[in-house]
This record gives structure tokens, C-alpha cells and sequence, in this order.
């Protein structure tokens, strides 16, 4: 009876972590009679009674209210199709992208063309778990500048860090503006290029490190390092403002 | 009688083996498994799109594995390169190997891509194959129920050992080639394929002897998965 795995500890499946009735299984561990089994590699978190396994590897798997960064591939008659880097493509239906009128045979390409780079949210999953979207929301919005970067969907919850702790942080210490996707799409945006490049080294080591304790340490320590001697003087008149607008349709001024 | 095997190990006694998880940087998940001269490699791809379309369920996923000897990877004779009947036999049954301990309803419509290249060989490489497989598949992140381990199991004169390779493989006399794999958690075999004779008795003690074998593997792609994330003190 009792817990037989440590938090923290490295898991496999089929390992058993706890035995006796005390313990329920959450995501990545099942019952089976008596035994608690991880069914997944990952990190074990312990949560009073429940006994959960954090995965640390695996492809993005859409889900309802997830904020995305994904890239149009096709236009259809009834709206977008676009990569979000799961399985299966998600789709922006007409309705959902704008709230302006869309007459019918109206050019789509005006409003995102092939290969425009969106974020959306997702809002709902069908029963084949293809993914709606919707482009209609405060921080919605079609991607003109900056620069996009890949990293692995497991460990976007540690690069925003606690109520986005980690991630504002870097955004005040290299001023810039970083969007993360929960499909681990990364957009950063800012005025100096070499504070861009240091912005994604330090994603990337976040991505390398996640699974290691006091994270944030590390990562205070490491953009220390790297800002020390650089003479960044936060021009705060100069902050980068992307406001938002409805719709971005070719020929209009871009940001 | 076969007394002594021929490279001086115990009847139940297996070639050194050695796991690695992350082989393969650019997929979804890979491992490589040696065991003794056979070393195997498998990477992961997916959940992905399936095309041509109509192969895809709706239902669930798919599982799609390729096993494939490399030209250079026998005994010096080429192996020639593409699918023969025997590779896509040893595909077929790696899948179903695989099968039972994955949640492929979870991906309707998708592929899941299993490839096994085996860059040297010296028999018992489906089982390394599917040892490699089920790590590779651990290590891509899916929700699996338990491990694969496999072994191959041989009958010479009348004595059972564990984990053949090429020389008792070709013994002159005539052998029985068991490949076994096995859930080590769940306790069940999802593979034995069997070539040659044996009787009820012996085939019995075969198994145990080779569920013995798969939970001595099985700790060493645990360890291998582990330390793909060990943290360095």
C-alpha cells in the first residue's frame, strides 16, 4: 500500500507508481485492480490522492481553448485550412474569422492568403478530432513581421511558466514580443535583432531544460549572462506596438 | 546432445545488450537495441495524415511498420535492397506485436509510422526490432499500456535456450526457432511464431523461460528511457 514512485521521478509505461484504493490515476497513469500504472513517459506529479504523469515528448493534440499559432495551407469555398502542427489540419470557417459581411464568391485570399501565418483559437474539436478555429478575439490576428520558431508542444507550459512568470520575464529583460502557441509555435517580435536572437536561444534552452528543477534560476542566470555589457536601455516611448486590427486585407498599409 | 553453446554462454544466458532512446533527431521518437551482434534502430513518426485516403479509418488510427535489412547488414552476402516476402511477413507481425498495447482511437484518420532498420545483423532481429519499436514508440510520447519486450527462443536437440544467434540459428542438425514477444506488466505474449517441432512440455517451459528474458530486457529500455531525461547533478 502506498506511493512507490517519488515526485518528480522519470516514469515509463508499465511501471507501477502506486498500489491500494488511496490513490486515483489522472492523465498518464490507468488502474489496473490494485495497481496505479504510468502509461506514458513522463514526469510524476503527485496531487493529494491523484497521481498524474506529465508527458515530456509527444505530438500537439488540439484542444478546446488552446490559443495557436498555425500557417494557412489551402482556401476552400467555406474558409481556411490551416496547420497547427497536429495530426489532423484545422479549419477557419468564414464565419469565424471575421466579423465583417463576406459576400458570397468573395475573394478569400484578401482576407489571409496561402502561407499567411495566423494565431487563433481554437473552439472547438469534432468528433474526429479536426480542430475549429476562430480568428474573432483580442490577440487574434494575422503575423506580418517577426520571427517564428518551433519547439516542442510538452514544454510550452514551462517557457510561460507560472501565471506567465517565465515568459514575462523574458519579454522586460530582452524587450521583446513573444506569443507562445500551445501547439509550441513561438512568434517573436522586436526592435533590436540581436535581442531577437537572444530571446530564441533562451526558448530554445528552456526547451532543453525543461524537466529540470528551478528552472527559472537557471534561465534569470543564463539572460544575465548574455545581457551583461550590452547596453540595452529599455526605451519604453519605443515599445513595440502591434495593435490589432480586424482584418489585414492586401494593399492595405501593413503594420 | 547439445551440451555447450557455441559461444560458451549459460542456456538461459543472453548476449550483451545496450539500449538508446533519441537516436534519430528529426522523429517524433527512435531507439536503438543491440543485442549482441544484432543491433536495431526504430523511429517514430506521427500521428500524420494517412494517404492515399482510403486507407485511413475513421475509427482510429493506424499502425504502419516497415522492417528493413540493410545491403550490408548480414553475414557479407548483399541483402537486397526493397520489400521481400520474408521483410514484409516480420512488418506484419511487429504490428501486431505493437498493436495491443496502444490507444489508436485517440487518432482517427491518422498514420502512425513505425521504421526498423537493422544495420547489422546475427539473428533474432525481428525481436530486436520490436524491443527497439516499443521504445521508439515510448519515447514519441504515446499512451501505451505497457512495453513490448521480445526474444528469441531456440529448441537444439531437445534443449531450450535463450536468445539464438546466427551460428545456432544454422546448426546443422536442425533447430526450433521461437520468436516470443512479451508485455511484461500485463504478463501476456503478443507474439510467438514458431518454426520447427516441439511438444507441449517444452514449449510450456520455452515460454517461461522467455518471459523470464523479456522482464530482464524490459528493465533495460526502462533504464534507457530514464536517461534520456537524467538529470546531471
Amino acid at each position: 500500500m502506498g506511493i512507490l514512485a517519488k515526485e518528480r521521478d522519470i516514469v515509463v509505461p508499465g511501471e507501477i507508481l502506486a498500489t491500494g484504493m488511496d490513490f486515483l490515476p489522472a492523465g498518464g497513469a490507468y488502474r489496473d485492480k490494485e495497481d496505479i500504472i504510468a502509461s506514458q513517459v513522463g514526469m510524476i506529479q503527485i496531487d493529494n490522492r491523484l497521481v498524474r504523469v506529465v508527458p515530456l515528448s509527444g505530438r500537439y493534440a488540439s484542444k478546446r481553448g488552446d490559443t495557436i499559432i498555425g500557417k494557412v495551407t489551402d482556401i476552400t469555398f467555406s474558409g481556411w485550412i490551416i496547420d497547427i502542427g497536429c495530426a489532423k489540419d484545422a479549419m477557419l470557417g468564414l464565419k469565424d474569422a471575421t466579423s465583417e459581411f463576406i459576400e458570397r464568391g468573395a475573394d478569400l485570399t484578401q482576407y489571409f492568403n496561402i502561407g499567411d501565418i495566423i494565431v487563433a483559437k481554437i473552439f472547438n474539436v469534432t468528433r474526429v478530432k479536426s480542430a475549429d478555429l476562430t480568428t474573432k478575439g483580442p490577440g487574434l490576428m494575422k503575423l506580418t513581421r517577426g520571427r517564428l520558431i518551433d519547439i516542442q508542444s510538452t514544454k510550452v507550459p514551462r517557457v510561460i511558466g507560472k501565471q506567465g512568470s517565465m515568459i514575462m520575464m523574458i519579454k522586460d529583460m530582452t524587450n521583446t514580443r513573444i506569443t507562445v502557441g500551445q501547439n509550441g509555435k513561438v512568434h517573436i517580435l522586436a526592435q533590436d535583432p540581436e535581442m531577437e536572437l537572444i530571446a530564441v536561444e533562451v526558448i530554445k534552452m528552456i526547451e532543453a531544460n525543461a524537466h529540470k528543477h528551478g528552472l527559472t534560476e537557471i534561465v534569470k542566470k543564463f539572460l544575465d549572462d548574455k545581457l551583461k555589457g550590452k547596453n540595452i536601455s529599455i526605451d519604453k516611448t519605443k515599445a513595440i506596438v502591434l495593435e490589432k486590427k480586424p482584418i489585414l486585407k492586401n494593399g492595405e498599409e501593413n503594420v | 546432445m547439445y551440451k555447450k553453446r557455441f559461444d560458451g554462454r549459460k542456456f538461459d544466458e543472453m548476449r550483451p545488450m545496450e539500449a538508446k532512446v533519441g537516436v534519430v533527431k528529426r522523429a517524433d521518437g527512435s531507439a536503438m537495441f543491440r543485442i549482441g551482434k544484432t543491433i536495431a534502430i526504430a523511429a517514430v513518426y506521427g500521428p500524420r495524415e494517412l494517404h492515399p485516403k482510403f486507407l485511413q479509418n475513421p475509427e482510429e488510427g493506424v499502425l504502419r511498420c516497415n522492417y528493413n535489412m540493410m545491403a550490408f547488414s548480414g553475414s557479407g552476402e548483399r541483402i537486397k535492397p526493397g520489400p521481400s516476402r520474408r521483410s514484409k511477413e516480420i512488418s506484419h507481425i511487429t504490428e501486431k506485436a505493437l498493436l495491443p498495447v496502444l490507444n489508436l482511437k485517440e487518432f482517427p484518420g491518422t498514420v502512425i509510422d513505425v521504421f526498423i532498420e537493422l544495420i547489422q545483423t546475427d539473428a533474432g532481429t525481428r525481436c530486436a526490432g520490436i524491443t527497439a519499436a516499443a521504445m521508439a514508440l515510448a519515447d514519441a510520447g504515446f499512451i501505451m499500456k505497457d512495453l513490448v519486450s521480445a526474444i528469441s527462443i531456440g529448441i537444439i536437440d531437445n534443449q531450450i535456450v535463450i536468445d539464438v544467434d546466427k551460428e545456432e540459428e544454422d546448426y546443422e542438425d536442425g533447430m526450433c526457432d521461437m520468436p516470443m514477444a512479451f508485455m511484461p506488466k500485463a504478463g501476456e505474449v503478443t507474439l510467438l511464431q514458431c518454426d520447427g517441432f516441439t511438444n507441449k512440455e517444452q514449449l510450456k517451459k520455452a515460454l517461461e523461460m522467455g518471459k523470464e528474458a523479456c522482464r530482464k530486457i524490459y528493465e533495460i529500455q526502462k533504464t534507457a528511457l530514464k536517461n534520456k531525461y537524467k538529470v546531471e547533478e
